[in-house]
């Protein structure tokens, strides 16, 4: 790294007021050039630069240790000039295609003047002018209606001269539709000289400023070469040499160039010349932009098309997205993830490899020198050492190749900066594309661990989207005390419980937690004083037990004494519980199902803990309110303690789904057999009906619709009757599958009854399947056939077998699902950048109101409301019924 | 002949309350914001409430509108040509 050594005050300061685009006229091309380019060749047989060729050492140097020909300076320092090509004839800036076309159509082609009346562009002039001082955004909007308004004339108001319509065919070529529609061509030449006749004060009705922009320029007469640290040559390891695929294109213009040129001194033919011409027009048309539509692309000998001036700035990878929004980075690091319950939310387990390779800059203080000095003599080689150090004049060390670390180790003193390999502790921040949210890149708090991969807590997988399937996430080391300070007080994980989403937390349990949780605090639930102990072991509780729920036969303990222990001593909860059957009164605290969850002075008085008390996602649930109210340190700490004990819970009492699990008794099968044909009764009728012509259509729907409507109608009460029956024949106490799909831990009841029931109707598009053969889906089927199994109704369920065909229909519906997944996906992340790049730099002022950078307003109070919603009760700023619970006791 | 009656937005039950201010008011505005009236969001001239309080571009309107989560909320309008 050079460091900048001229002194502040002598760099002379200016303040920029304001950027101004213009076109590059033909003099200020010539001026800027340091040499006419007119060799097509670039080096010579020794592998010398040819000079007036397009590697010139005038336009700067690229080769190490070579001085520029021009500046005198070296590769590091020249920043290179351009050249020039003198064109034998003008041809057509493609870029600018559409400005020349809509000033040749506003203008007069004899006199050149705007095609409106004296008077009206005087009255044009003034607002214009009146709209240029308060206005700037309308003043454009004038310019789009005084053209739209001059190219409607057909003669000119100045000189009488009739005028005719111009025609552009795309990409390059105007035509003038004479009387009788005889289309006349206008050659470069003729469009120069009548965008030069157009006179300045006409120009700027247009919008344009013709002291930057006259017209004429968008005709090029002369080229501009870049210079050669732009497109630089690149030698192979054979020896060869590659050059740059601009270079290749500047040489196909400079060799037409000389032939035109040839070719005119020499008087050819005209058809000779037009063709040349247009060849000329088509190489630097497509010097500027390799995918202009409507002409063919400039292609490599390999037939790789050429990446030209356009395709360099364009697209993902161009400079814009690629190199200047994005760049890539140090101090990075990127594998694969996999869980770890015992770490802590807050935490990540980063392998040694990784952590011998980040580096964290601390500087030499006389508190920690002896520890620096120890890390220094390490190595970068041992564990928990340094790779660089940093001198207080500025060099950089590279502890590889100190021959002997004790002797700098003792050199070290205030002032040196040591970058020591990261090491437990240290603040991290973690990310997951796509970066949809602020909750996409955490910051983590390092856990130096074996192995290789990043670890996890399981409960921060929902807010970066990931699962352990081969996920790979990123981890970036702050490097100053700044940014330290920040990730560790703002994008600390723990601060990122509550989501601004929807105000609920979006850390929490997810599948087995909720299982444990729910097992743990069930009402048939009793532990052992060992079992108690070894679970308040695996949350790290330290303190008393408290008095258990039973003394005899023996002492026994609930589980929700156990999380009771862990909660704050004052808070007050009530609700529902996830298990809740949903009666049509509900008896709170007497709930025959344990469901109401109701804590009072930290003591869990009834209910079970589930998805609704601690899921993720979940608004308004217990880790809402005790992080809302007791701050996200006691959130923090209940989840990692909690959390651990739940899983350990399930550890020692053993949680597998087996098909028993989905055992149903025969007469379900009977029930659901007669369910079934009932419903296909109904359908033959249905069909019946709408043959005879019988069939009533509903509002708005064809008799096909009602047809198709009503039967989808009753199959659908096919599927919700199958699933009722499962809950009817299966319970929490014999079926772990119910367990999970009450407690919300994984699964619904819906899905039960498909592996043990029904698996329902399978649609494609959200219609009943009816693509495959002509009047039929399969072969299975008769033609014309529109019941249920004929259409992807599925019958039988996954645990007895699906036959061939209603497996083909359910094969189908699934890969529908998988396309319709990727469509949405792709969709929306194109939204989503839309709207990023839309609403990237507003902000909340100091005074609550949303400006954009230029202190524009755009909301007059955040939301309306102001409200942070993750920093209150679902958008209210006070919980009453909370506040009452709580005074009342 | 029948008496053309005037059609009046404000009385549409969506159409929120719509106040012209005064240049003293408007001033008083835009220097508790601390900025310029055009950084203000903007409304045509021909807007049809603008038309309804016959506001001329460069003057600046109240709106008082009901929300569900702040109660009202006051937003402000610059009135610009067209």
């Amino acid at each position: 790294m050079s460091q900048v050594v001229t002194p502040v005050a002598e760099v002379p300061l200016k303040k920029i007021k304001g950027i101004k685009f213009g076109i590059l006229s033909p003099d200020i091309i010539r001026k800027m050039s340091v040499t006419q380019i007119v060799t097509a060749d670039t080096y010579d047989e020794d592998g010398m630069p040819i000079r007036s060729g397009l590697m010139d050492r005038r336009l700067g140097s690229i080769e190490p240790g070579v001085r520029c020909e021009t500046c005198g300076n070296t590769m590091a320092h020249c920043p290179g000039h351009f050249g020039h090509i003198e064109l034998a004839r003008p041809v057509i800036h493609v870029l600018f295609v559409k400005h020349i076309y809509n000033i040749l159509r506003a203008t007069c082609r004899e006199c050149g003047r705007l095609l409106l009346p004296p008077e009206e562009i005087e009255r044009y002039k003034r607002r214009l002018e009146r709209l240029k001082k308060h206005w700037r955004l309308l003043a454009q909007k004038l310019c789009d209606q005084i053209l739209k308004r001059a190219s409607k004339v057909t003669v000119c108001p100045h000189c009488n001269a009739p005028q005719y319509k111009i025609k552009l065919e795309k990409p390059y070529t105007f035509y003038e539709e004479r009387e009788g529609g005889a289309l006349v061509r206008l050659y470069p030449t003729d469009i120069r000289s009548r965008l030069e006749k157009v006179p300045d004060d006409d120009l700027r009705l247009l919008g344009y400023d013709p002291e930057v922009a006259r017209p004429e320029w968008m005709v090029l007469t002369v080229l501009p070469v870049p210079p050669t640290c732009v497109r630089p040559s690149i030698t192979l390891e054979s020896g060869i040499r590659s050059e740059d695929d601009l270079t290749h294109k500047l040489v196909d213009i400079i060799r037409t160039n000389q032939k035109l040129k040839e070719n005119l001194e020499s008087g050819a033919p005209q058809n000779i010349i037009d063709d040349l011409w247009s060849l000329l027009q088509y190489h630097i048309a497509t010097y500027f932009d390799n995918e202009l539509p409507g002409a063919p692309q400039a292609k490599h000998r390999s037939q790789r098309p050429l990446k030209t001036l356009a395709q360099r700035l364009k697209g993902k990878e161009g400079r814009f997205r690629g190199n200047l929004s994005g760049k890539r980075v140090d101090f990075s690091a990127r594998t694969v993830i996999s869980p770890d319950p015992n770490l802590s939310i807050n935490e990540v387990g980063v392998p040694i490899d990784v952590a011998k390779i980040l580096t964290v800059p601390e500087r030499v203080t006389e508190y920690n020198i002896e520890e620096l000095r120890e890390l220094v003599i390490r190595g970068p080689d041992q564990y928990p050492g340094a790779n660089y150090v940093i001198r207080p004049d500025g060099r950089r060390i590279d502890l590889r190749y100190v021959k002997d670390r004790h002797a700098l180790a003792q050199q070290l003193g205030p002032g040196w900066i040591v970058e020591r390999h990261l090491r437990d502790g240290d603040i991290v921040l973690f990310n997951r594309q796509p970066s949809l949210h602020r909750m996409s890149m955490m910051g983590h708090i390092v856990r130096v661990l074996p192995g290789r991969t990043f670890r996890l807590h399981l409960c921060v997988c929902p807010p970066y989207n990931a699962d352990f399937d081969g996920d790979e996430m990123n981890l970036h080391v702050p490097q100053t005390e700044e940014a330290r300070a920040e990730a560790r007080l703002l994008c600390l994980v723990q601060e990122h419980i509550l989501s601004p989403r929807y105000g609920g937390p979006i850390i929490g349990a997810t599948q087995d937690y909720i299982t444990g949780a729910y097992l743990l605090t069930r009402k048939d639930t009793l532990l052992t004083k060992e079992q108690v102990c070894k679970l308040l072991a695996a949350a790290k509780y330290v303190g008393d037990l408290p008095e258990p729920a039973f003394l005899k036969p023996k002492e026994l303990w609930t589980g929700k004494q156990l999380v009771s222990l862990f909660l704050p001593k004052d808070i007050f909860f009530e609700m529902k519980a996830a298990v809740c059957n949903k009666c049509a009164e509900c008896r709170k605290e007497d709930c025959p199902f344990d469901s109401y969850i109701k804590i009072v002075k930290g003591e869990m008085v009834c209910g079970v803990l589930d998805k609704n008390a601690i899921g993720a996602q979940k608004p308004e649930n217990l880790l809402h309110r005790i992080t809302l109210e007791y701050g996200t340190d006691v959130g923090r700490d209940f989840i990692d303690r909690v959390f651990r004990m739940f899983l350990r819970y399930l550890d020692y009492r053993g949680f597998t789904m087996g098909l028993d699990s989905l055992d149903v008794p025969s007469e379900a099968y009977e029930e659901l057999k007669k369910l079934y044909d009932e419903a296909e009764a109904q359908i033959r009728k249905l069909i019946e009906e709408y043959r005879a012509g019988k069939l009533e259509a509903l509002p708005g729907y064809t008799i096909e619709e009602t047809l198709e409507a009503r039967i989808t109608e009753i199959l659908e009460v096919v599927r919700t009757k199958a699933t009722e029956m499962a809950g009817k024949y299966l319970d929490v106490f014999t079926s772990e599958a119910m367990i999970m799909a009450k407690s919300g831990a994984r699964a619904n009841i819906l899905n039960i009854a498909q592996m043990c029931l029904c698996l329902g109707p399978q649609t494609v598009r959200g219609e009943r399947i009816k693509r495959g053969y002509r009047n039929r889906t399969l072969p299975v089927f008769e033609p014309g056939d529109i019941g249920a199994a004929a259409r992807g109704f599925v019958f039988s369920c996954l645990k007895k077998g699906l036959k061939p065909y209603e497996f083909f229909f359910h094969a189908a519906s699934g890969r529908d699902g998988l396309v319709d997944t990727a469509v949405r996906t792709a969709q929306s992340g194109y939204m989503q950048r839309r709207l990023i790049n839309a609403l990237q730099d507003v902000y909340v002022a100091y005074d609550g109101t949303v400006r954009t950078s230029d202190g524009s307003i755009v909301q007059f109070r955040y939301g309306e409301d102001g409200t942070d919603p993750s920093r209150s009760y679902h958008g209210k700023s006070v919980d009453l019924n909370y506040v009452v619970s709580k005074v009342l006791g | 002949m029948s008496v053309k009656k005037k059609f009046d937005v404000f009385e549409h039950e969506l159409v929120p309350k719509h106040i012209l201010l005064t240049r003293e008011e408007a001033k008083v505005i835009l220097k508790k914001l601390g900025i310029y009236p055009w950084q203000l969001p903007w409304i045509r001239a021909s807007d049809p409430a603008a038309r309804a309080l016959g506001a001329r571009p460069g003057d600046v309107i109240m709106i008082i509108r009901k929300s569900p989560t702040a109660g009202i909320s006051i937003v402000y309008r610059y009135v610009i040509p067209g």
